[in-house]
């Protein structure tokens, strides 16, 4: 109940600098209730919607072939200690890799439209996850190896009783990060060359200097992600606790 | 070379060689990519040629700017937040979910408040590396051994003490994860904001090649940052095996 309050008193922090900052600025920055209000016009307009259902979809895809992708990747290499050392240091040069650099690349493949955001989206997301899932399994205590060998557990006991219980809070906040680098992956994706989707309303807006809408959508886009991030926090929480 | 820098070694060299194969074959058209020699040479006579050295040079600086604001911000940041549990609890969901915004929307914010120039994009190196370095710094606090603490508390150390002979070695190895984010985050966030709108730096360069299909000037440069970040990547993670091994890890 009380982190519930301390949320809320954050929250209204927050507010209240973003209030003080409009009134410092306010041809730079909409106060939060033009905001809010200019968010509502757009929930209630029927033009918003399909754009919504594009960037749901595609982002849906996205983050279905990355959590997949990356776990698989993850626990493969990470079970066998020569193919995790081999493999860590060219994972995160992939990962620190200013994909954005590599978008004329994914457009020239998958041509405009769908895939090419669901590629560019997969792409941010699948390494974090994988290198998570990777160190998690590396982590699990070498005692609790030994332990399965002493009990004889066969590769997949060891796998579903050893490894995954205990790499689980490591993988959840891979999880956390891969689900907001594959929305971020997705919305640059429609940035740059789409006709439809948030990332299009907001480059759209920022061309129109339409500085309500820009703020309207990065609104919505932040309530969405805040909740899902809360959610995979609150799993975490309980996850680390259990281990602990 | 070690055995492990070895299979790497061989690991990478073969994926570059089937990529050459593919280029070379015709399998993969040379409108989509250039073969991996094809690139080489075309990046040697670019840099020979001069014509990126401003670009290069202000990319660099732009991205060496951001990340020393981020680590020093996100190490102080997170060392305080880390010290009030309540403010700590309530920031979590928010610092979770950061980088699923697209801050590349406040630029035009940024350049109001920064002017044209390298202001705004700095601010967008040090707002996507700094909230990575305050993540790792949290964590490796939350990852000393309570019995470690305990034991400073039996020996009455003082909490300068604690701080620097317990806390600091136990979160060090957080503590790198966290430049190492900041590192990659600081480039993404510079090229990224270069390349969505500035007029110089690498990114630009590169946004302005593609949509002048200027493939031979795009992949030079492409490969640039691929290299110049693997190489950044590989001596840090150098000197962090050595550390780490003489700290007995």
């Amino acid at each position: 109940m009380r982190r519930v309050l301390d949320t809320a008193l954050l929250m209204l922090a927050g507010l209240a600098i973003w209030q003080a900052l409009h009134w410092a600025a306010p041809f730079v920055l909409t106060s939060p209730a033009g905001t809010a209000d200019r968010a509502w016009q757009m929930l209630s307009s029927a033009s918003f919607w399909p754009h919504a259902a594009e960037t749901a979809r595609a982002f849906a895809w996205a983050l279905l072939l990355a959590v997949t992708g990356g776990l698989a990747l993850g626990f493969s290499l990470g079970l066998n200690r020569t193919s995790a050392e081999v493999a860590e240091p060219i994972l995160v040069s992939v990962y620190s890799l200013p994909k954005v650099t590599l978008y004329p690349l994914i457009l020239l493949v998958f041509g405009l439209g769908v895939p090419a955001k669901i590629a560019f989206g997969t792409l941010h997301g699948i390494v974090p996850i994988a290198i998570f899932a990777m160190n998690a399994v590396r982590n699990v205590a070498a005692v609790h190896f030994k332990t399965a060998r002493v009990m004889r557990l066969s590769r997949r006991q060891t796998l579903l009783s050893i490894v995954i219980p205990g790499a689980m809070p490591e993988i959840v906040s891979g999880l956390r990060i891969g689900f907001s680098l594959t929305l971020l992956g997705v919305l640059i994706g429609e940035m740059f060359a789409s006709q439809r989707g948030l990332g299009y309303l907001i480059m759209n807006a920022i061309g129109l200097h339409d500085v309500p809408t820009i703020m309207a959508t990065i609104l919505l886009l932040a309530i969405v992600a805040v909740s899902a991030s809360a959610l995979l926090l609150w799993l975490d929480r309980r996850l680390h606790h259990r281990v602990a | 070379m070690s055995r492990v820098g070895l299979i790497r070694l061989l690991v990478v060299a073969g994926f570059i060689a089937a990529l050459e194969l593919l280029c070379r074959t015709g399998a993969i058209s040379p409108r989509v990519l250039l073969a991996p020699s094809d690139m080489a040479v075309r990046l040697g006579k670019l840099l020979a040629s001069g014509k990126a050295n401003a670009d290069i040079a202000e990319t660099l600086g732009n991205v060496a700017i951001s990340l020393l604001l981020s680590v020093a911000g996100g190490f102080t940041i997170g060392a305080l937040v880390h010290g009030f549990p309540r403010l700590r609890a309530a920031i979590d969901p928010f610092l979770a979910s950061y980088y699923a915004l697209p801050f590349f929307a406040f630029y035009p914010l940024f350049i109001v408040l920064f002017g044209l120039g390298r202001g705004a994009i700095v601010a967008i190196g040090f707002l996507f590396g700094v909230v990575a370095m305050i993540i790792a710094t949290l964590n490796g606090f939350d990852r000393i051994p309570r019995v470690l603490l305990r034991t400073a508390a039996v020996h009455h150390m003082s909490p300068a003490a604690t701080a620097l002979l317990i806390k600091l070695p136990s979160a060090v190895p957080y503590l790198f994860t966290g430049v190492k984010l900041a590192i990659a985050y600081c480039f993404i966030g510079v090229i990224a904001a270069e390349f969505i709108m500035a007029s110089s730096g690498l990114g630009y360069a590169i946004s302005y090649a593609f949509n002048n299909f200027d493939n031979g000037t795009m992949y030079a440069l492409m490969l640039f940052v691929i290299v110049l970040v693997t190489i950044v990547n590989a001596l840090f993670y150098g000197y962090e095996r050595r550390l780490l091994r003489r700290w007995g890890r």
